[in-house]
């Protein structure tokens, strides 16, 4: 059942994604990434990842996508041919993204037991036992503390520093935007 | 645990988002359209993020927030250019925006 409904919006956001790419006008190729964005968020529940769902829902449509509509809308395009690339650039598109696809897609078939293996086969990179151990106190830690604080702690402990230089990240692109945007400072 | 099962289905459509991404930004023109695809690109890495933290443990969420964070200071620094190149060329087809050809 699990499985069906991951296909179920697995083949939502891909839908959503090939419109959002072909459609002519922005308005629609927004609204199409605004269904591709609601199938990841059903998809990242599925995985048991409930707070990245919700986030998603709350940060990508609820604050990016609604920042593009307002850009498109604020711009008024209009659109009366096709801005598609010429056959040379399709061409090109085909032969790099059929290679990217080939190559991603053998994914596919990744089992955690390969993943595993992988590990075992090189033990520079990490120790397979401690590997999975981190996934297994991880859902133990869910278990413990629920959802957010299995990602808080983390987050404000080891991560802390990440974090604040973050906030700085964040305050920057207000200032260049509010500066990039404004007629006259 | 009940959800690793969906690891490989899971990366493989992190793999075709991906990919739909690329193709989006080799084919459009319009600028607007363009960040849209770097969006999909985005979130299809935070579903590689999220179907592998579900065997390492919590850093891959936290990546995925700090992914998340960046792709709205990225938005908001985008559409603030192209906001600023449209008042001054009146116009977001990359194809004629080429002053840094020469």
């Amino acid at each position: 059942m699990t499985q069906f409904i991951f296909y179920l919006f697995a083949f939502g956001a891909v839908l959503g994604a090939v419109m959002c790419v072909l459609q002519r006008n922005p308005v629609v190729s927004a609204i199409w990434l605004m269904s591709t964005m609601f199938s990841l968020a059903a998809i990242f529940v599925l995985l048991g990842a409930e707070l990245i769902g919700i986030l998603q829902i709350l940060v990508y449509v609820g604050a990016i996508l609604v920042v593009f509509l307002f850009v498109i809308m604020l711009l008024n395009l209009t659109q009366p041919t096709s801005d598609l690339r010429g056959p040379v650039s399709l061409g090109a598109t085909v032969v790099i993204v059929g290679l990217l696809i080939v190559e991603l897609t053998s994914l596919w078939r990744y089992t955690p037991g390969r993943l595993a293996a992988d590990i075992a086969q090189s033990p520079l990179l990490a120790d397979p036992a401690s590997v999975f151990a981190a996934g297994d106190l991880s859902r133990q830690d869910v278990a413990a503390r629920g959802v957010v604080g299995a990602l808080a702690a983390p987050l404000f402990q080891i991560y802390l520093v990440p974090f604040e230089i973050t906030s700085i990240l964040l305050l920057a692109a207000i200032v260049g935007a509010v500066v990039l945007a404004k007629r006259k400072i | 645990m009940p959800t690793t099962s969906l690891l490989g289905p899971a990366l493989g459509l992190s793999a075709i988002l991906f990919s739909l991404g690329v193709a989006g930004v080799l084919l459009r023109r319009n600028a607007i359209v363009l960040f849209m695809c770097v969006e999909i690109m985005l979130n299809a890495v935070n579903l590689a993020f999220v179907a592998l933290a579900q065997l390492h443990g919590a850093s891959g969420y936290i990546m995925v927030l700090f992914v998340m964070t960046v792709a709205a200071a990225e938005a908001a620094v985008g559409l603030a250019i192209i906001l600023a190149i449209f008042r001054h060329r009146q116009t977001v087809d990359l194809q004629n925006i080429n002053l840094l050809q020469g």
